[in-house]
């Protein structure tokens, strides 16, 4: 009794203390521009399914994607048997579905073990490419500091809360052979799960109705608190991906890589030009700033990418500029925006609601020298799993320093001049631009 | 254009040239080659002549929109005054620009790369293709990022390049994990960052790894870039900067 209270509170406190980050992250990423995207559902769907639920892009590196899909499908599959738990927690029951599912019940269960030792296999390789193997995109030095230590708290976690679940299970497979476990015997003399009927004789085989009784209290309140200590970490983790991928790849750009936005800021004033009877698009009452000086300026769904980034480096591994020692690194600017957003969320709670300048902005976390090296390649788009464009808050941010600031590189103002005067970014006069036919 | 229109004329085709393939010595010879190929072929074309502007590509990757949607804008302006409505073009990056970023402007035509358009020919049986001296040579295509991973076309230049009767080759970073050559996103026109490599020093290493004759291109910029990567390791007797276009000109003595 006593016990089903204090899971209750446990059970909403973690449920309230979530929620409210939840719409904290939202408010955050409603702080950026609204955009719309075109109504492709079919599309989207496909997508996503493809992309987030289907891990398609990640079996671009067979290695990872397997060692992931375990920790995946575990994931995925557990929450079956967190019904229960949860149900078992507020009433006081004990394996609660165990004699109205049976044959299912058991086979529900024992494939979640086979699947949460696959996940403890990939948790350690996992740590071990992080931490011995140091493979290159994990050691990058955009992660020294707390970026490290939240991956590796997160594995670690991950390790917990498996050897919590074999705790629970193993001892409880010894008392029910003991015909003392509390859930309903059903005279079939093991619970039949498929590792912890063999693992737990072995682990706890030996031991004292007493001792069997509190490892099985301690794995099943250590696992329902990591579950819950884990849903609200993530608020404050890179592992938002595992609920953020869907969104994101649901909103992926679905158009031709090559495709730049066009600023219809920009086209209000280049478009009368030519056309006088050009309709202006922009609200001439609210001036839009022409490029990205802060997360304010950037869209939602630039903010959105920015949550979703789990850091796993594969843009920045794959970028030209970066595997040739530049700056730059597109993974940085992903964690930059987010850093730079969680700051201005953090000024938003403080001064009752409204961002209160604090004379900082993107450009105090992302560098000149970074966004000026980039090949605008695609390569960091390419390869992100869950559909993140990062290339979006360059060009933006590039826009910003050409227009707003007029701080280009002096090439590439002598390029301008070319391009305006001659129609090249060369210094060759537009009369000769035929030249080579007459060479032929 | 303003020729063939006083003279009553429409062209089956536009050909932009774009502003490496009117100026750099290099470039030209990739556009002769196209003119060659659209000779052969007997393809009404027009050029604009001094009337083609840049595109507007280099300055929208630099963030000067401003200057792109002017570029774009005049462009369009005397595109549309001519009526144009097919265009076949030997850079990628007009290429993209053209197909993606102008018809928001009010620019809308039909534009192929010259790889897809060879392609097309090769495919319609107007043009007959054979290896000439380049059979049996050992060639490795590198993506240029606005046909591949910009655009997805990647089996075109392949396709052609496979008539040739050569042994196509391919890097490990090739189609959509492609390496830039260094040169998109305005690279061209300025100094890199402080670094300990160049990129097209890392794309031409990784090229001249799989000992090729010649390296073949899709993208004036990339050609320079290659042929500068090439030069960095002193191989240039040995492997050759080669526009797919050149390729199908020069063993075909067109």
């Amino acid at each position: 009794m006593i016990s089903s209270v204090i899971f209750c509170i446990l059970l909403t406190g973690a449920g309230v203390f979530f929620a409210i980050n939840v719409k904290k992250i939202r408010r955050n990423i409603l702080i950026g521009r609204d955009v719309v995207f075109p109504d492709e559902k079919p599309k989207r769907l496909r997508t996503m399914l493809l992309v987030a639920f289907g891990q398609q892009k990640m079996f671009a590196q067979p290695i990872p994607a397997i060692l992931h899909l375990f920790l995946y499908a575990a994931f995925i599959i557990t929450q079956i048997e967190l019904i229960e738990i949860i149900f078992d927690g507020v009433s006081g029951s004990h394996r609660a579905f165990r004699p109205s599912l049976h044959g299912f019940y058991t086979f529900m269960v024992s494939f979640i073990e086979i699947l949460s030792v696959l996940a403890f296999i990939g948790t350690l390789a996992f740590l071990s490419r992080r931490n011995l193997l140091k493979v290159p995109r994990l050691v990058k030095s955009e992660l020294n500091g707390w970026p490290k230590l939240d991956a590796n708290l997160i594995l670690f976690g991950e390790l917990t809360l498996i050897c919590f679940i074999f705790m629970m299970n193993g001892a409880d497979e010894v008392l029910y052979t003991r015909n003392i476990s509390h859930a309903a015997n059903l005279g079939d003399g093991s619970l039949g799960l498929s590792i912890s009927r063999h693992l737990g004789p072995v682990l706890f085989g030996g031991m004292s109705d007493h001792s069997l009784y509190t490892i099985e209290r301690v794995g099943w309140w250590g696992h329902i608190m990591m579950v819950l200590g884990f849903l609200n970490y993530l608020p404050f983790s890179k592992h938002l991906h595992i609920v953020l991928g869907f969104p994101n790849t649901y909103f992926s750009n679905l158009q031709k890589k090559g495709k730049f936005a066009t600023l219809d800021s920009v086209t209000d004033v280049v478009a009368p030009n030519f056309d006088p009877a050009y309709v202006a698009k922009t609200d001439p009452d609210h001036p839009q700033k022409f490029g990205v000086k802060d997360v304010q300026d950037l869209t939602w769904k630039n903010l959105l990418d920015a949550y979703t980034c789990t850091e796993c480096g594969r843009c920045t591994s794959a970028c030209p500029q970066n595997m040739t020692g530049k700056k730059l690194s597109p993974r940085k600017i992903m964690m930059d925006t987010r850093d730079r957003l969680e700051e201005v969320g953090k000024n938003i709670d403080a001064n009752k609601g409204t961002f209160v300048d604090d004379g900082k902005s993107l450009f105090d976390y992302i560098s000149n020298e970074e966004l000026w090296a980039c090949n605008t390649c695609n390569a960091c788009v390419q390869e992100c799993p869950v559909n993140i464009d990062p290339l979006a808050i360059i060009m933006d941010m590039r826009r910003f320093l050409v227009m707003e600031q007029s701080q280009a590189p002096s090439e590439l103002n002598l390029m301008f001049s070319n391009t305006e005067n001659n129609g090249a970014p060369w210094q060759f006069s537009q009369s000769d631009r035929a030249n080579w036919s007459k060479e032929i | 254009m303003a020729e063939m229109l006083a003279a009553g004329e429409t062209p089956e085709i536009l050909f932009w040239v774009g502003c490496s393939g009117s100026f750099d010595d290099r470039a030209k010879k990739i556009t002769k080659a196209i003119v060659r190929i659209l000779d052969h072929v007997k393809i009404k074309f027009a050029i604009l002549g001094t009337e083609e502007s840049c595109t507007g590509d280099p300055a929208k990757r630099a963030g000067n929109e401003f200057l792109f949607q002017m570029q774009a804008m005049q462009n369009i302006s005397v595109m549309n005054g001519y009526g144009i409505k097919k265009i076949v073009t030997g850079c990628p990056h007009c290429f993209n620009t053209i197909k993606n970023e102008y018809p928001s402007l009010g620019g809308n035509y039909e534009i192929v790369h010259h790889t897809q358009l060879v392609q097309e020919l090769i495919d319609q049986g107007r043009l007959k293709v054979q290896g000439g001296a380049f059979k049996g040579k050992k060639i490795v295509f590198h993506d240029p990022c606005y046909l591949g991973r910009g655009n997805d076309i990647y089996e075109a230049p392949r396709d052609v390049i496979r008539k040739l009767d050569v042994e196509l080759a391919e890097m490990k970073r090739s189609r959509a994990k492609g390496l830039c050559c260094g040169a998109g996103g305005a690279q061209m026109f300025k100094e890199a960052e402080p670094g300990n490599k160049e990129v097209n020093v890392e794309r031409a290493e990784e090229a001249l790894a799989l000992n090729p004759d010649v390296i073949a291109v899709g993208c004036p910029f990339c050609n320079t870039m290659m042929t500068d990567g090439v030069k960095h390791f002193n191989k240039e007797d040995k492997t050759k900067v080669l526009d797919v276009a050149e390729l199908i000109a020069n063993a075909n003595d067109l």
